[in-house]
């Protein structure tokens, strides 16, 4: 399979936009290279940039904090490549906020039978307690994280591509900041020799647009960010973005509901909230309504946002938007709502449930990539290229006994951007998560967290299976 | 001038007070009320970073004290004491049985069953740092987890058994530049006072129970040495470590120009309002701060805190050896665990 390289054309020649950044790695001893990594991984262990591993340990030995592996060599996407990009993000995330809206009110699209009613309103992400109630500006996706691939077409040149879209609680930002802040400080000659976007006022949009979401009659809104807890695998990005913002990191056991108004309980009494950046998933967040057994929630949240005295971000509800059974309609609801057409692709996608799509997946099995509709972290999936044929042959099974629980997309050959390894500079694959912030208007920074694969060949970036960072610069003109 | 001068002679606490009063009373400036959790963290983590510094004072003075000529028996009756009056005797003899000078130390420092290690306070303090990490300037959450990680390298490496004083001053060290980074870099909102509320009313605390180790190694109390009473060699040994231990051994000689007396040295670290780590120092920056963040229910709290601050503002030596000095801190712990207890209750975990 031939791959799009985001640094060579081929061995020899390098891409127009990586020409100053090769000539200089050139010019860097090994050694240096090697001691500035040594010096980032000591820098983010004593900055406790940190995430934890469900049921592991860290190097101590005692704890689940681990680090995220940082990559030296940045991602460099061109000025005009990245123009057209955000052109289509802001697009697809305008658009499946309308989705958000239409389906909680009038559901004209399923009436007018553009998507099936049945996988909407038959999905567990389907918040039938959403259905009437209007959030400011029609907005629900507040912070979207919209994941980009980019293959390879038979003419050697490269396609962006929308993996997925992750509208209910989407992380990693903290890591696209901390990126940059690292490169900056171990490389600032790098800075000087280019003209990079800067990506530093991101919590500064942030909290604007926090702000602005805030419930009409509110003056001075007060909003804070939810954790679930200093155990939770993003808790390092939770309390960075709260200190960034100046608001407080709260957990559910410091707010309160009284009257249909949320408080916090502080060391004066209880202050009222007015927005609540949310970092924890729906099912917790109120037990009056979804899980009875959660601590992580507010009792009577609910009730309170259905009174519109408290703003949510994101809205609850919005992972029916996300949901993969969705996804490959998105590009319907673009034309659909906005009357244009897509900025950016969709893979390819064959949807279990329809039975000619589910035919040409049990075909073609070890080709494709089999994702579960309702998974996240790279969970739950088959990647059959790269699985055995027994893999192959007991997925099979789960996929006969449940077809409607999975889609199927051709094996991406995702691109590649070279990367530090134990045996020098190598290719490993790269996705890449821009942030969208919807409030009055539709914002975003230059960039995205880059994500890549370091174990050679493997096309799973997740954090929780290996996975490392890189910095991403998005070039100005 | 001469108003300034008067002013310049009141006791420390005095002027002290006068300026929290005009900070909290008269300041235009509004402040934001913090998260109750979020001062119960910080309260902690200050609480044991001065604990870990205290443990570690307390095993530094009975290892040195530990390498003079002594009675193999006297020699027991000092790490006996450090785990009578930290409360540790039975959970020490269930864990390890006899009584170890190496033994004690390990099980002060490093032992993870020991809720009051060194490495367990550690651990608390950064853990409660990492929890509020956000309201931490960056130097004060980079100071204490790399204060963590650091204790652990160096345990991992052997450095009780190599040095035991060098880790002491270590970990003394590190305690102060925690307080330094705090003091130097925090905005003295309520998340600063909080803090220092913990470190005071623990060192309160570790103070007190200094003090009385004595009464834990012989069992004896104290009345006061009485006139013509020559103080023993081995209690001179004895007293002039517990004043190194709270790094006091020069200041005594300079307040005092005498020789080491206990009642001196009790009153030095009572009464002495200029000794930064005597009970009524500690009481002083208790009530101030407590002031600073006064808050509706915490009027019987604070009351109590100056009642007890009071006590130790008028109060004299001889009066608090007439009742026995084992008996006098009995009692003062007792009451800076009722404030502990009252604070919680009105700042930290409010119903």
């Amino acid at each position: 399979m031939r791959f799009f390289d985001e640094m060579h054309v081929s061995s020899a020649q390098v891409r127009d936009h990586y020409l100053t950044y090769d000539r200089w790695l050139g010019r860097q001893p090994r050694e240096t290279m090697q001691s500035r990594r040594e010096e980032a991984e000591m820098i983010f262990r004593r900055v406790g940039i940190t995430f934890a591993v469900y049921g592991d340990k860290d190097e101590s030995g005692d704890g689940t904090e681990r680090l995220i592996p940082f990559d030296l060599i940045p991602r460099i996407i061109p000025a005009g490549e990245w123009r057209e990009m955000e052109k289509g993000l802001k697009q697809r995330v305008t658009a499946l906020n309308m989705f958000l809206q239409d389906v909680y009110h009038d559901q004209e699209i399923l009436k007018a039978g553009v998507i099936p009613s049945e996988p909407v309103l038959n999905n567990a992400q389907f918040r039938k307690e959403m259905m009437g109630l209007n959030v400011p500006g029609g907005i629900y996706s507040i912070i979207s994280g919209i994941d980009i691939v980019r293959a390879c077409n038979p003419d050697g040149s490269g396609t962006y591509y929308v993996l997925e879209d992750n509208l209910r609680v989407p992380s990693g930002v903290s890591y696209m900041l901390e990126n940059r802040k690292m490169m900056m400080r171990l490389f600032p000659e790098l800075f000087a020799e280019h003209r990079v976007a800067p990506v530093a006022h991101y919590p500064d949009l942030l909290l604007d647009t926090l702000r602005a979401m805030a419930p009409a009659a509110v003056n001075e809104p007060t909003a804070v960010v939810l954790t679930p807890g200093m155990y939770n695998s993003a808790y390092f990005e939770h309390a960075f973005l709260a200190q960034q913002m100046g608001i407080e990191l709260v957990e559910g056991q410091d707010l309160f509901v009284k009257d249909d108004f949320v408080y916090m309980r502080t060391t004066r009494g209880p202050q009222r909230v007015d927005v609540i950046y949310r970092r924890v998933d729906d099912d917790f967040m109120d037990p009056e309504v979804f899980r009875k057994d959660s601590t992580l929630g507010v009792a009577g949240l609910l009730r309170a946002y259905r009174a519109g005295n408290v703003t949510l971000a994101n809205a609850f509800g919005t992972g029916i938007a996300d949901d993969k059974s969705i996804y490959p309609y998105v590009p319907k609801m673009i034309e659909f709502y906005l009357g244009e057409k897509p900025i950016l692709q969709n893979v390819p996608t064959y949807i279990c449930r329809e039975k000619a799509d589910l035919q040409y997946t049990l075909d073609h099995l070890a080709e494709l990539v089999v994702k579960e509709v309702h998974g996240a972290g790279g969970y739950g999936m088959l990647v059959g290229p790269a699985a055995t044929k027994a893999e192959v042959e007991a997925f099979r099974q789960v996929l006969i006994a449940n077809p409607t629980n999975y889609i199927a997309q051709p094996t991406l050959s995702l691109s590649t951007c070279p990367t530090f390894v134990e045996s020098g500079i190598a290719p490993r694959h790269i996705d890449l998560r821009p942030f969208v912030l919807s409030g009055k208007t539709v914002q975003m920074v230059p960039g995205g967290l880059t994500r890549v694969a370091l174990k050679e060949g493997s096309l799973v970036v997740n954090s929780s299976q290996g996975g490392g960072t890189k910095d991403t610069w998005v070039l100005e003109s | 001038m001469l108003n300034e001068r008067i002013e310049q002679r009141l006791p420390s606490h005095l002027v002290e007070d006068e300026r929290l009063g005009r900070l909290t009373g008269g300041s235009l400036m509004e402040t934001k009320p913090m998260l109750s959790r979020t001062a119960d963290h910080l309260f902690w983590m200050a609480r044991y970073m001065e604990r870990a510094e205290n443990t570690a004072r307390l095993l530094d003075v009975n290892y040195q004290t530990s390498l003079l000529p002594q009675s193999a028996e006297s020699a027991l009756s000092g790490w006996r004491g450090l785990l009578s009056i930290s409360e540790l005797t039975d959970d020490f003899s269930r864990r390890y049985g006899e009584l170890d000078a190496r033994q004690v130390m390990a099980f002060m420092v490093s032992d993870a069953s020991n809720p009051s290690s060194i490495l367990n306070c550690l651990r608390a303090a950064r853990e409660n740092a990492r929890a509020v990490r956000g309201t931490l300037t960056t130097e004060v959450w980079e100071t204490t987890n790399q204060t963590w990680l650091e204790f652990n390298r160096l345990i991992k490496s052997g450095a009780l058994a190599k040095d035991p004083g060098e880790l002491f001053e270590w970990v003394k060290f590190r305690s102060h530049l925690s307080r330094g980074v705090t003091l130097g870099t925090m905005l003295q909102d309520e998340a600063f006072h909080f803090q220092r509320i913990g470190t005071f009313l623990e060192r309160a605390d570790n103070t007190a129970r200094l003090l009385d180790v004595k009464f834990h190694a012989r069992n004896t109390e104290f009345f006061g040495s009485g006139l013509g009473n020559e103080i023993k060699e081995v209690d001179f040994y004895h007293w002039s470590s517990l004043l190194r231990s709270v790094s006091a051994f020069e200041v005594y000689r300079k307040v005092y120009r005498n020789v080491i007396r206990p009642e001196k040295v009790a009153e030095l670290l009572i009464l002495r309002a200029e000794m930064p780590r005597s009970l009524v120092f500690c009481m002083n920056e208790v009530v101030g701060n407590l002031m600073a963040v006064a808050n509706d229910h915490s009027h019987e709290t604070l009351r109590r805190a100056g009642r007890l601050r009071a006590d130790l503002q008028f109060g004299r030596t001889d009066e608090i050896l007439a009742t026995g000095l084992h008996a006098y801190l009995t009692q003062f712990l007792d009451r800076v665990s009722d404030l502990g207890y009252g604070i919680s209750r009105d700042f930290l975990m409010p119903a």
